[in-house]
């Protein structure tokens, strides 16, 4: 038989309850201390993530299409080589001119990106210059969501969002499930063939938790990758100059409501 | 898919049309994911059938209402082989039970799983069996007797008022059944709804299209099974029976077909950025699967033929009627394994960019190849052969006279 419920047996439900909602804030800490103790990131020692804030933004107009970034991003990363896995990559947009009568305001619009664009782009396939409207570089890597749908649907947590505007990826927790890899609107993760592990752009996280800049930054020879902490931007730091410049600023598939942090000065309507 | 891990020249790739993404050019989720809800959703289906007999008392359906459950039970438990075989660390695959990150839908599938089959299946199952398993024990010897009696339990109470107890909790389990398996499968297609990354998946009626198909094609077993195992047995099949899990299957079938037709029909007309590359893509890559096998011989003629079954059923010998029901019953068992290739395999074939569509090109061999793929999707009727030999025999082990394959349980009712 169930016994009767009392006030006492109410009051002492409700206490109980209480004392769990209380205790979950504790246990959110601890949670936090495990995952610090746990998780691999490649910071080194003594460095805390909240007191920075990086980010990457991109100059479409200053971008030659040379590939030295994808080159670097493969070498520093041990990314395989195959042209199938990128970290960061080059496309191309050639966008050419209407046809005299056709009403348009522009023609076709052309799209590649050989090999990520590591080898630089051969003029071979692109039409006469006299025919082309407009054509431009953008450089694709992670976009920092703030909202990371990667993140999100990871059944394990074993990426995450860094207190640092990083998005990491955990390869001892990684199960190799393609979740996130489904996820990525922009198509910024893959499956390494040889770890079996998701990978994605670091923003090379063990190089700038050391007050290096990340390899594609380093490299790039025309400053189209201004990456910098905007937590302790001095006002000549070119990430603080770029935001100054007053350029207008876009983001990518900004519909889909994951707030990417990486934005685009110049980036054409066509891009994706 | 074995990468090429050489190749640092850049190469013609001849298998994509237009642009896609680099990383998007080989397809990550291969046929075992396809593999994967179609066998979670025949074991939602089966479950549905049984439940029509148990909670909605569907008296003709008797006749399969053990079948069904043991159908169910050895889908589910060949469920999970085909993700782990898929995992690229096979050996992490507890952490989704361990730790799982509770904003993500696959990391559900621990509990949903373990929900399933421990709290509803297994005991649903061992509620039915309880005192078949306590006279079965005593009459037989041998290895038959030793797995009676383990599945005794040790609970030997076979007196009237442990019975009523049995079949009342029996009841009441399958009514938490029922949301329980529009869990399961709801879940499933829920992994795929919640993409919003892809508009091919990212749906709100996704999870809704995957428990009516998943219904469809596990009543289609049932019949297609229940035919099999009664011909086998040269037992005449019970056309009552038959005709109920026919008109069962008709509604179904409806009901999927309707909401299938309604997500076309939204998706057309509300036509957003995505609708080029989706058009352009079931009426090219995925022209023979969706249109021919999924809508043509999957969803059509098995609708004209059962609508032609409930119209003239009187006027049809039993005869005709048992070879349509077996043919329309293979028909959808193909025409939903084509469904989810469409679903999961279409979604990956053009890039998120919208710009461009790659290739997919199933493997014989190899572990993500058609061989292991098709030894997955027959594993479970392996499965269930134990199981009918075991709990399904020909000749009743008791005292009682012997029965029709799938009858014992009359007496539970």
């Amino acid at each position: 038989m169930k016994k009767p419920s009392t006030r006492r047996h109410v009051l002492g439900h409700l206490g109980g309850a209480l004392a769990g909602l209380l205790t979950l804030p504790a246990a959110r800490q601890a949670k936090a201390a495990v995952q610090k103790f746990f998780v691999s990131s490649q910071a080194p020692k003594g460095y805390d993530p909240t007191k920075h804030k990086w980010l990457m933004a991109i100059d479409i107009e200053r971008c030659i299409g040379c590939g030295l970034c994808v080159e670097a991003c493969k070498t520093e990363n041990n990314v395989p080589r195959s042209s199938y896995y990128f970290r960061t990559w080059i496309e191309r947009y050639v966008i050419t001119k209407p046809k005299p009568g056709s009403g348009e305001t522009r023609g076709e619009v052309m799209v590649d990106s050989p090999n990520g664009g590591m080898n630089g782009f051969s003029p071979n396939s692109v039409p006469r210059a006299d025919n082309i409207l407009k054509s431009f570089f953008v450089p694709k890597l992670c976009n920092l969501c703030e909202h990371s749908p990667c993140a999100q649907v990871c059944p394990v947590g074993a990426t995450f969002d860094t207190p640092d505007g990083a998005v990491l990826v955990d390869p001892n927790y990684c199960i190799g499930c393609g979740f996130c890899i489904q996820a990525c609107p922009y198509g910024c993760r893959f499956l390494n063939p040889q770890t079996k592990t998701a990978e994605k752009c670091t923003l090379c996280y063990h190089r700038i938790t050391r007050g290096l800049k990340p390899a594609c930054v380093e490299i790039c020879p025309s400053e189209a990758r201004i990456f910098g902490d905007l937590k302790n931007a001095t006002a000549d730091d070119p990430i603080q100059r770029f935001f100054e410049s007053g350029k207008a600023l876009t983001m990518l598939k900004p519909h889909l409501g994951t707030a990417p942090r990486v934005q685009y000065a110049g980036l054409d309507k066509e891009v994706r | 898919m074995t990468p090429e891990l050489t190749n640092s020249f850049p190469v013609a790739i001849t298998h994509i049309e237009g642009f896609v993404y680099p990383n998007e050019q080989n397809l990550l989720w291969s046929v075992l994911i396809v593999v994967y809800p179609y066998i979670t959703g025949l074991v939602a289906g089966a479950f549905i059938m049984a439940s029509l007999v148990r909670v909605f008392n569907v008296k003709a359906l008797e006749p399969v209402y053990r079948l069904s459950l043991l159908t169910s039970l050895a889908f589910l438990l060949c469920a999970p082989l085909p993700l782990l075989f898929h995992l690229g660390h096979p050996e992490r695959c507890l952490q989704i039970m361990m730790t799982p990150h509770l904003s993500s839908p696959m990391a559900m599938f621990g509990f949903v799983y373990a929900w399933y089959l421990m709290a509803v299946l297994l005991l649903e199952l061992w509620l039915d069996y309880r005192h078949d398993f306590v006279e079965w024990a005593q009459v037989e010897s041998g290895f038959r007797g030793v797995i009676y009696r383990c599945f005794t339990l040790g609970v030997h109470d076979v007196s009237d008022q442990a019975l009523r107890l049995d079949a009342r909790m029996g009841k009441i389990i399958s009514i938490v059944g029922i949301p329980s398996a529009f869990l399961l499968h709801g879940y499933v297609g829920f992994i795929f709804g919640s993409i919003k990354a892809n508009p091919w998946w990212g749906n709100v009626l996704m999870p809704i299209i995957f428990i009516f198909s998943a219904i469809v094609s596990g009543m289609a077993l049932c019949v297609f099974i229940y035919m099999v195992l009664n011909w086998a047995r040269r037992i005449p099949v019970d056309i009552g029976c038959l005709d109920m899990m026919g008109r069962f299957l008709f509604f179904a079938l409806v009901t999927d077909a309707s909401i299938e037709i309604l997500d076309w029909v939204h998706r057309l007309y509300s036509a957003d950025e995505s609708i080029h590359v989706l058009k352009s893509l079931a009426a090219g890559k995925l022209f023979y699967t969706l249109l021919v096998v999924q809508a043509c011989m999957g969803t059509l003629v098995p609708l004209v033929l059962l609508g032609l079954i409930q119209l003239l059923r009187k006027r049809m010998a039993v005869l005709i009627r048992q070879r349509v029901y077996f043919v329309t019953s293979a028909l959808i068992l193909i025409g939903v394994l084509a469904m989810r290739w469409n679903v999961v395999i279409g979604g990956q074939l053009f890039s998120k960019s919208l710009r461009g569509f790659t290739t997919y090109k199933l493997e014989l061999a190899g572990h993500e190849g058609w061989l292991l793929s098709s030894a997955l999707v027959l594993l479970p009727f392996v499965v269930l052969g134990f199981f009918i030999k075991y709990f399904l025999p020909m000749k009743y082990p008791g005292p009682r006279e012997s029965l029709d394959a799938g009858t014992p349980s009359a007496k539970s009712a």
